[in-house]
């Protein structure tokens, strides 16, 4: 069993501290925002994506726990230059993968808000609203209401 | 001991009945269990009086002629009595045995609130209330049509009785349903006060119990409240069973809510005659275990003395106060520890609730973290979430210090200094 130190590993504090892509995204083409009932975290993700399909800037923006802040600026760094394709076949496994420490069931739900959000943003284009299309259910861990 | 210097209460014997405090947390360190006001642990002897009837008496309840059938439906009513002497009602029918608090505000909005409440009429709530005292006020509007006023809280979690007697004068309720301790603010709420305005204003009265009855002598006569729910699990009960007190006139009048065995007299092929009280509102096989469990739970903390839980409570929680009152950078919800029970939901700047919670767990301390199903309210104090340690009868002062220096510590560990991410490569597009 990992000692739950270990999830506040210094490369985890170091992307809660000093993130990857903070902010708004000036030329931003694709938007999605979404949040974890349980803890009310929020994760906003803009994306330029260009006319090839792949992923020239991805920002964030943001409230929440370290887990959740870390894992989307780590997110934003991975899939910047990634196809939209290639984005779409990063799991959630992939995901907890790319953030290191071993997460309980519960935090395994603040790490995959990020990219949960970025799942949703590529099927978010700004000005059409949003497609019929996309999934909203991704797999992973469910976000019930705590009780 | 200095603890027992200033309390009444032999926490160490006492805590000698809770095997589960004997346990090490996942991080090895002692199990420190600040999470009471979410659910509470057992002694040995509710978790024996349910092994007991499993292991010698068990069997369906109301309906065997058989001696097991009897033993246990003598155990299962002997247990309604229990509660309604706790409570002091006036009578065993007056306890309607649910699945839990939440079970037995959603019996009142269905069966007491579709039979009064129509469209243009106005339930009062707190905006202190649990969701559970929301939701189904909520979907009873969406069903009748009728209004729902939340009362606001002050800045210091208090709600002044003006704005109470305002709102009923203004409002005209015909229920005015609010929480007596709230679980996120640990405010007491006034309750016989409150009733009686409500009362003079021809307004019924629910009174989510759910914080109270745990932790403080309880006289629902008394409080002359027409309803007051709790829940066995926050009592050192068996979860899965919950109390429903209505006075005898309003349950009598009352239609039934869940339809089925055991809440009829006669069932033909064009209809049906419902039992009397309180099987009325108990269809289906109930919590027949639980239902023995709570009641032994209910001996247990009144061989203790539910005015001495109170007292040790006080204690915690005011040095708990103190303790967090005086960390820079902590802010704490709701009123002064005079005026609130034993829970303490709090913040630190810049530290979400739910690495407090996690940092917390590696020192073997138990909180809650989250808006504690009461979201109207967090958004009332502009926050998402909070942290909430609270405390009962087998808490000790030295697990209160081990609280406040891991709370210290949690603010340092999360704190920012300067640290920089490892800058990737640029990547070419």
């Amino acid at each position: 069993m990992p000692r739950e130190e270990d999830i506040y590993e210094e490369h985890v504090l170091d992307h809660y501290e000093d993130p990857y892509h903070r902010g708004d995204c000036e030329h931003a083409t694709h938007e999605h925002e979404g949040n974890n009932p349980l803890c009310g975290d929020v994760v906003r993700v803009d994306l330029q994506i260009d006319s090839g399909g792949d992923i020239r800037q991805a920002w964030f923006d943001g409230e929440g726990c370290v887990i959740s802040q870390a894992s989307a600026s780590m997110l934003m760094e991975k899939i910047e230059g990634m196809s939209r394709d290639k984005i779409k076949q990063f799991t959630a496994d992939q995901m907890l993968e790319l953030f290191g420490p071993k997460l309980t069931p519960n935090r395994q739900k603040c790490c995959l808000l990020p990219w949960r959000v970025v799942q949703s943003a590529l099927h978010s284009p700004i000005d059409d609203g949003v497609d019929t299309d996309a999934v909203q259910n991704f797999g992973g861990p469910s976000l019930r209401e705590e009780s | 001991m200095s603890e027992k210097k200033n309390t009444p209460l032999d926490v160490e014997s006492i805590r000698g009945d809770f095997p589960i405090l004997k346990t090490l947390s996942a991080s090895g360190a002692p199990l420190i269990y600040l999470d009471n006001a979410a659910s509470t642990q057992h002694p040995n002897v509710v978790i024996e009086s349910i092994s007991d009837c499993y292991r010698n008496y068990y069997a369906n309840v109301h309906r065997g002629i058989h001696t097991l059938s009897e033993a246990a439906t003598s155990a299962y009513e002997q247990s309604r009595h229990a509660v309604a002497a706790f409570l002091n009602a006036a009578a065993d029918r007056e306890i309607v045995f649910t699945a839990g608090t939440t079970a037995a505000i959603n019996t009142v909005a269905r069966s007491w609130g579709e039979a009064n409440i129509k469209s243009g009429d106005t339930i009062l709530l707190t905006i202190a209330e649990h969701h559970a005292n929301i939701v189904p006020w909520q979907q009873l509007a969406t069903r009748t049509g009728c209004r729902i006023e939340f009362l606001p809280v002050a800045d210091d979690g208090t709600i002044a009785d003006e704005v109470v007697l305002d709102a009923l004068a203004k409002h005209r309720p015909k229920l005015f349903t609010f929480v007596a301790i709230s679980n996120m603010l640990g405010t007491e709420f006034p309750v016989a006060r409150w009733v009686r305005m409500a009362h003079d204003a021809e307004s019924l009265v629910l009174v989510d119990a759910a914080q109270a009855v745990p932790h403080q002598p309880i006289d629902v006569r008394q409080w002359d409240a027409d309803f007051v729910v709790f829940s066995g699990h926050k009592i050192c009960g068996p979860s899965g069973i919950g109390v429903l007190y209505g006075r005898e006139s309003l349950l009598e009048a009352m239609p039934p809510f869940l339809g089925g065995g055991g809440m009829i007299q006669r069932v033909t092929v064009s209809g049906f005659e419902p039992a009397g009280l309180p099987e009325k509102f108990e269809a289906g096989t109930p919590p027949i275990t639980e239902a023995i469990g709570l009641a032994a739970a209910i001996r247990y903390v009144e061989s203790i003395g539910l005015e001495c839980i109170r007292a040790h409570e006080q204690e915690l929680v005011g040095r708990a106060y103190d303790g967090l009152a005086a960390i820079d950078g902590v802010r704490i919800f709701g009123p002064l520890p005079k005026d609130r029970a034993g829970i303490l939901s709090f913040v630190i700047d810049g530290v979400h609730a739910h690495d407090v919670s996690q940092w917390l767990d590696t020192r073997g301390i138990a909180v809650r973290a989250g808006h504690h199903c009461t979201m109207p309210l967090h958004k009332r104090f502009g926050v998402a979430a909070t942290s909430r340690a609270s405390f009962y009868l087998y808490n000790t002062v030295s697990e209160v210090d081990a609280f406040v220096a891991a709370i210290a510590e949690t603010k340092a560990k999360f704190s920012s200094t300067g640290r920089r991410r490892t800058r990737q490569p640029i990547k070419p597009l």
